[in-house]
């Protein structure tokens, strides 16, 4: 049996990197990458914090996540399509049209 | 059961005419205006014969109405309602009558000018105001009316407000007036501490306790306090400054506001408080000081003035120091009899100058006139009845009324704890030398603007025409005019009265009418105190007869004096008066700049206000503080978003790092604080 705190470390990590990636990357699908691999860690704590405590409740938020993800991916690729198609661009630092 | 005399009909009438012409005016044509204008003021000149008719019905006097309560606060209360006494109806007939007249001369004499509905509705603004100051039957609607006849003052001297002269006038006769209605003001509020409300009849009644000097200095407070705004009103030293300035309004109003009414509700408000000054020698003491000082200098500031109205205006300031002289020495009666005359023939004077200057063409200067009583001899007429009048001939109106006041100031007793009888012959003494002068000073106008050679032609054609002129009377001039018909009547009238004005002094009849004000103060009292009050009669009736007599003598030879001395030095002699001025220097330039007392005032009084309302209050207060705080706050504002705006910077990874960060805090603060354990 692997020890809940490797599971933690893991999914510690993989948030990290999600961060990392959405703060450093200039690219919009990169970024939407670095956020689904900032959900799935999350997933993951749920899983490991489920089977150690034995509660169905976190999978059931597991799903709900994905359900949700998914719905946010797709319509978070709508946009980026259709920011590509009036900005030629993927490049969030000129997606700025907002500031002041 | 009283009868309901429905008083409030009297002033309501020209309120109504104000409103009418006021607020519809402007379409009207000239004569729609001056028919309603003159309707509502005869209308109140005829409710007022009525009531005049009714008066000798009344059982109890005063008659007092309520029409309802005013303000009500805690226990003081103040209602609407009318005070109808011998001297109330005094007022009212001067006020409605005067009016009137003054009334249809000016739909004569304004006829050339703009803002013919605006002269009209003021005036009758003014009526309304001026009635409701004499017959509201508390202090409170006194001061009402007061304000109101400021306001309406102020209207008019700034009548033709495109000239700058004139609308500086209006601010300094209503600036200096709020001076004295601040005094007003703290009297009344001395009144209101003390007998807890402003009903004339409670608060005399709750007076009339007291005895002569019970509560000197309370009694003197107030009194004072009430005087200041008298001085005010009526222009008496040392607030008397603005009435030659308001000589810039049209004339009719000079002989309406500045002559006959407005300026007397000093005269009526401190006798209307007889009962409070009867009680503070001391005060009256101050009254008649001021009076006589105001009458003797303004006498003699009016013999150097050139311009027709000024001199008129200072011989108004004299008048009224008259007025208040007879109210200082207790002889409230003779007061309000001068009062009475003299809104007679000072009307009458003004309307008649305003007639010599409508001839002229709006020349006001003495020195372009001269033998016009050729080219106007009604207007020369009506004018030598008031001049004889106010110089104190007998039998006209001012001989009666100066004489009675002469007279009082010499004998009378009210001032008899504060000073000796010497004061009281030192007090006729400057009033007998003022009668000599205001005598000269009118026949040195008479003889100035009606006899010798006319002067005005070649000025005329040196100057241009309308140089210099005052009323704006632009229309073409050739040789002097006499006014139209509509001018003259209300001219004949008033010279009638003027001249019989003063014969129902005759007997004491006037002041028999009359005592019953200046002695309801008594009525309740213990009859102790009736023996200190000022006995009037008592002197008058034995040995006093034939000092009387000889009073009246001098009087009259005074006046006679005046008259010699004039038509010495301006008919007989024109050249002497200036060689008169050469001699005299300084004096005489002193004398005509009027006594530098304007500068004197400019000098100590407004610049330094002027200084600190600049440096301090606007610069300092106003700029500094209060707009310090409003733009710093503003800019406050300002710089605190300008920083927080850089967090808006359009990066959507600086976005995310906030949000990191942030969520970084919530984890950080939750380990920290151990939630859920």
């Amino acid at each position: 049996m692997i020890p809940l705190s490797w599971y933690l470390l893991l999914s510690a990590f993989l948030f990290i990197c999600g961060v990392l990636g959405f703060l450093i990357k200039r690219n919009i699908i990169t970024i939407f990458m670095s956020i689904e691999l900032m959900l799935n860690a999350v997933n993951l704590t749920f899983v490991a914090y489920a089977t150690q405590l034995k509660n169905l409740n976190g999978h059931i938020f597991v799903f709900f996540v994905m359900v949700v993800a998914a719905a946010e991916s797709a319509v978070g690729l709508g946009i980026i399509i259709a920011v590509y198609r009036s900005r030629e661009t993927l490049n969030v630092d000129r997606v700025n049209l907002l500031k002041l | 059961m009283e009868p309901n005399l429905h008083l409030w009909i009297i002033p309501l009438l020209p309120l109504a005419g104000a409103a009418i012409n006021g607020l519809l005016g402007k379409r009207f044509p000239n004569k729609l205006v001056a028919t309603v204008a003159l309707f509502f003021t005869a209308c109140s000149f005829g409710y007022f014969c009525y009531v005049a008719k009714q008066f000798v019905h009344l059982g109890t006097i005063p008659h007092i109405e309520g029409y309802g309560t005013w303000i009500q606060a805690g226990p003081f209360r103040a209602e609407f309602g009318a005070y109808l006494d011998q001297l109330s109806l005094i007022m009212l007939g001067v006020v409605t009558g005067v009016g009137f007249l003054i009334h249809v001369y000016s739909v004569g004499y304004m006829e050339h000018e703009g803002g013919y509905y605006r002269f009209f509705a003021y005036l009758n603004l003014f009526m309304f105001f001026m009635l409701t100051l004499v017959l509201g039957n508390n202090y409170l609607l006194m001061f009402v009316g007061w304000e109101g006849v400021g306001l309406a003052s102020y209207l008019l001297i700034g009548f033709f407000f495109r000239k700058n002269s004139a609308a500086q006038a209006g601010k300094k006769a209503f600036i200096t007036n709020r001076v004295g209605d601040f005094g007003f003001l703290i009297g009344l509020f001395l009144i209101i501490q003390h007998w807890g409300t402003l009903q004339y009849n409670s608060v005399f009644q709750q007076v009339s306790s007291f005895a002569i000097e019970a509560h000197p200095g309370l009694f003197f407070a107030i009194a004072i306090c009430l005087l200041i705004g008298a001085c005010g009103k009526s222009a008496q030293i040392p607030l008397y400054v603005w009435l030659p300035d308001a000589m810039e309004g049209p004339t009719p109003v000079s002989a309406l506001i500045h002559a006959a009414t407005m300026v007397t509700a000093g005269v009526y408000m401190v006798t209307r408080s007889n009962a409070i000054f009867s009680r503070s020698p001391h005060a009256m003491l101050v009254v008649a000081c001021i009076g006589a000082a105001t009458a003797l200098f303004a006498a003699t500031i009016g013999i150097t003035q050139t311009d027709i109205k000024r001199v008129l205006a200072y011989s108004t300031i004299s008048q009224l120091g008259y007025m208040f002289l007879a109210c200082g020495v207790g002889a409230y009666t003779a007061g309000v009899f001068h009062l009475m005359t003299h809104a007679f023939f000072k009307a009458l004077l003004f309307l008649a100058a305003g007639s010599v200057i409508h001839a002229v063409g709006g020349e006001q200067d003495m020195r372009k006139m001269g033998g016009l009583r050729k080219f106007i001899p009604w207007t020369f007429w009506v004018m030598t009845i008031a001049t004889f009048a106010i110089a104190g001939f007998p039998p006209l109106a001012a001989f009666f009324s100066k004489d009675e006041i002469l007279w009082k100031v010499w004998s009378s007793e009210a001032l008899r704890p504060v000073v000796g009888e010497g004061f009281n012959k030192f007090l006729w003494f400057i009033g007998i030398a003022t009668a000599g002068v205001t005598s000269f000073y009118m026949f040195r106008q008479w003889f100035m603007t009606f006899f010798g050679e006319y002067r005005g032609a070649d000025a005329e054609a040196a100057h241009g025409h309308g140089h210099d002129a005052h009323d704006d009377h632009g229309h073409g001039h050739g040789e002097p005019h006499e006014s139209p018909a509509i001018m003259i009547a209300p001219l004949v009238v008033l010279a009638i009265l003027s001249f019989c004005g003063g014969w129902v002094g005759i007997h004491n009849k006037f002041d028999g009418f009359l005592s019953p004000v200046t002695r309801l103060q008594f009525a309740n009292t213990a009859t102790s105190e009736e023996a200190v009050t000022p006995s009037e009669k008592a002197p008058a009736e034995e040995g006093g007869a034939n000092t009387e007599l000889i009073l009246m003598i001098t009087s009259v030879g005074v006046a006679f004096l005046g008259f010699g001395a004039a038509w010495y030095l301006y008919k007989a002699h024109p050249e002497k008066p200036a060689q008169m001025a050469k001699a005299a220097g300084s004096l005489y330039t002193t004398v005509l700049n009027k006594y530098y007392v304007d500068e004197f005032y400019g000098a100590t009084i407004v610049k330094p206000i002027l200084l600190f309302s600049t440096s301090v209050l606007w610069k300092g207060v106003d700029a500094t503080i209060i707009d310090g705080a409003l733009n710093g706050s503003a800019a406050g504002a300002q710089e605190t978003s300008r920083g927080v705006r850089r967090m808006q910077s359009g990066n959507i990874r600086s976005y995310a790092g906030w949000v990191a960060v942030g969520a970084a805090v919530v984890i950080g603060y939750m380990v920290y604080v151990g939630v859920g354990r």
